[in-house]
């Protein structure tokens, strides 16, 4: 049977390592790899983080994770309900920043895109993001496995 | 975030220990930089990694910080103790280019 499970939280940058851990916790069930599991925390990482820093700005606001596993996938979707992306094509060009001076590397979606089987994000104006990404476990089985003893 | 120094007669180690995100990002970058302000006149400055749990896009942001510092006091970057996954996540930038592993 598929699990799933709801996360919301304020977001706060003390939020960050609370959330991308309660994923990785839920995937063990999928007997993922390390390199699996350290994958879906980056990128759960990156999309918290843009949540936190691009789209409240610092302003409060809400982040909502949901996650569903199938199979020997989980799919991940992190939803924010701030300022939205002002040219999606461009944010998701690798070294792309609004944040300069900040130290930002501007490489958050293309480690996104690079860490997970699948990806893809929705914005609107005013309106919020929304990222939904894929990682099917399994497909290379040549490391450990996370939670063997 | 830990970090700790370890200075020699012409290299400066930095070794970072436990998260390096968003939310550690600042305090490490405040506290890097002091170093190396303290240490200014080194020949070569040395980020160690070993002690890093877990990295995201975060570190580039913070490596290449210091990386822009150091060039004004002339002094070249290196890298050491670059786990997996931080590989991983420094791969994907090309860092290495800049700032090389030991």
């Amino acid at each position: 049977m598929n699990n799933r499970m709801k996360l919301e939280f304020s977001a706060l940058s003390e939020n960050e390592p609370f959330a991308r851990n309660a994923v990785a916790a839920f995937c063990l069930g999928l007997n993922p790899s390390l390199d699996e599991l350290s994958d879906v925390k980056t990128a759960v990482s990156e999309a918290v983080t843009n949540c936190i820093v691009h789209a409240y700005r610092g302003q409060t606001g809400t982040v909502v994770i949901e996650c569903e596993t199938e199979g020997d996938a989980v799919h991940i979707q992190i939803s924010d309900f701030g300022r939205g992306i002002d040219d999606l094509k461009k944010a998701l060009e690798p070294f792309y920043t609004t944040s300069e001076g900040e130290e930002r590397s501007g490489m958050g979606f293309t480690i996104m895109q690079t860490f997970m089987s699948d990806f893809s994000v929705k914005s609107e104006k005013g309106g919020g993001t929304s990222v939904r990404m894929s990682k099917y476990f399994g497909r290379n089985k040549s490391s450990e496995v996370a939670n063997a003893e | 975030m830990d970090i700790t120094v370890k200075r020699t007669s012409d290299t400066l180690y930095i070794y970072l220990g436990g998260e390096l995100d968003e939310h550690n990002a600042r305090a490490a970058r405040e506290r890097a930089d002091s170093e190396i302000d303290a240490h200014a006149g080194v020949g070569r400055v040395v980020i160690d990694l070993a002690g890093v749990r877990f990295m995201d896009s975060s570190a580039i942001g913070f490596l290449i910080g210091r990386y822009k510092k150091l060039k004004r006091y002339a002094t070249p970057l290196f890298l050491r103790g670059v786990g997996a996954a931080a590989d991983k996540v420094l791969s994907v930038s090309g860092i290495y280019t800049l700032i090389p592993k030991m």
